[in-house]
């Protein structure tokens, strides 16, 4: 399995460095989403609930983009059908995806954590910082693993590109509460806190929740 | 042991039945040609073969095992050659070839004996999407055997091939291949020479069904007209 993974991994960034289809126009919406709000509310900075709602809306609609691409070079091109020839474990690929859409929006947050510590929040973002990570890296888990389950289970459709953010978005908004809740105290402007247990535990658990949805289902999805 | 055995096989799409009533024995080492014209059920019957499509009526035995149940076992033996090569535009041909050898477990020496076999050594390093159609058909041949696969399924194989690039895929596809095949075709008399056994395909249904020693050209003209 670990083989298969990391062959699948390599061909992965392979045609995503050649093509630069998902990770600079996530990256570019992200930061373009922030110039919009900045411009919207009308106010030079932001803390609080406001700024972590804005974060993470962004960062959700950013990562939908991703997962719409997931796997449309292997529907175009008959990646599916090579790799459901070969003997190997299937899930491979369901791990191989994750790790991929993981990767993107590890790469989507370095360029947009900073753009909205820049662009929009108040409070210095320095000591919040190891907290903030620890949250993204909680709700990134989930993202990948709901966002390759509706990869792949929108891309065989012929209206994928709406099916995809349909299915995605109502599945995401509870790691969306979770990580702003989350977020929130490490964003405030007055006395900012440490993020509640329960809305990491509750992150924490919907990740496994997913994980084992994605496991148990995804070698039907692949199937004719 | 047969290769393939299959009765009464029937596969839908929706409510159109692509593929029924089909039915033959294909011995190791033999050649099963299918002829019909477009939309006869030639590539969906390649597709349930190499076990991408499951059959929705009949029995269907691959290399001795059963689809779909024993699907598992027939993935890493079968060789297909679709209208699709199967292959990333963007990544070069020695790149799919590695990533194709990694799925299957096949060695380094494996790709660069092909790249040689094929001539297309001199261009493996460039992406696909720069190459012709018929160098790209040739990476797809060297695709389909990398793993040397006992069953060929190969779906007009010289499709978008000169004359020359057709005597290299020889010794991998040919008749000078030892392995079993079914080869869908348009090509009466390339077809013929090929074969050892003839189905002839029309909207799904057999029409034709003979040692290739028994049909003649016009019999395969028939089924287009």
């Amino acid at each position: 399995m670990r083989r298969t993974v990391a062959a699948l991994l390599r061909k992965e960034l392979l045609v995503e460095l050649r093509t630069l289809e998902s990770v600079p126009g996530m990256s570019l919406f992200a930061v373009t989403t922030f110039v919009v709000f900045h411009f919207a509310l009308n106010r030079s900075s932001v803390d609080g609930d406001l700024a972590a709602g804005i974060l993470w809306v962004t960062l959700l609609f950013a990562a939908i983009l991703g997962v719409n691409r997931l796997f449309v070079a292997d529907a175009d091109q008959g990646g599916f059908d090579g790799f459901l020839l070969a003997p190997v474990d299937r899930s491979a690929l369901l791990v191989a995806k994750a790790i991929t859409l993981l990767a993107y929006i590890v790469v989507l947050e370095l360029v947009a954590v900073p753009a909205f510590a820049l662009l929009l929040l108040g409070p210095p973002l320095g000591q919040a910082l190891p907290d903030l990570l620890g949250v993204l890296a909680l709700a990134d888990v989930g993202v990948a693993a709901i966002g390759t389950l509706v990869a792949a289970l929108a891309v065989r459709t012929r209206a994928r590109d709406l099916l995809g953010p349909l299915l995605a978005l109502p599945l995401l908004v509870p790691i969306v509460i979770g990580g702003a809740r989350a977020t929130s105290p490490l964003l405030a402007l007055a006395h900012p806190g440490a993020p509640a247990p329960r809305w990491l535990l509750t992150l924490g658990l919907y990740d496994l929740v997913f994980g084992l949805i994605a496991y148990a289902v995804f070698d039907f999805l692949l199937e004719d | 042991m047969p290769a393939l055995e299959v009765d009464g096989l029937a596969r839908h799409y929706g409510e159109r039945e692509a593929l029924g009533g089909v039915s033959l024995t294909l011995e190791e080492g033999q050649t099963l040609v299918v002829f019909g014209p477009n939309g006869a059920g030639k590539t969906t019957l390649l597709r349930v073969l190499a076990s991408l499509l499951r059959p929705h009526a009949g029995r269907v035995r691959v290399l001795g095992c059963e689809l779909p149940q024993e699907a598992w076992k027939v993935r890493g033996r079968v060789g297909l050659l679709g209208h699709e090569p199967l292959l990333y535009r963007e990544l070069t041909a020695r790149e799919n070839l590695r990533y194709h050898a990694r799925l299957h477990g096949v060695g380094e020496e494996r790709i660069g004996e092909l790249l040689r076999a094929l001539a297309i050594a001199d261009r493996c390093d460039e992406p696909l999407r720069t190459l012709s159609r018929g160098m790209v058909q040739r990476v797809a041949v060297a695709r389909a055997v990398l793993h040397e696969p006992p069953l060929l399924l190969l779906d007009e194989p010289h499709s978008n091939l000169d004359p020359a690039a057709v005597e290299l895929v020889a010794p991998l596809i040919g008749a000078r291949s030892p392995c079993t095949r079914v080869i869908c075709s348009h090509d009466p008399g390339g077809g013929l020479a090929e074969a050892d056994l003839v189905l002839g395909l029309r909207a799904g249904r057999p029409v034709l069904l003979r040692a290739a020693g028994e049909v003649r050209a016009p019999d395969i003209a028939e089924l287009y007209r």
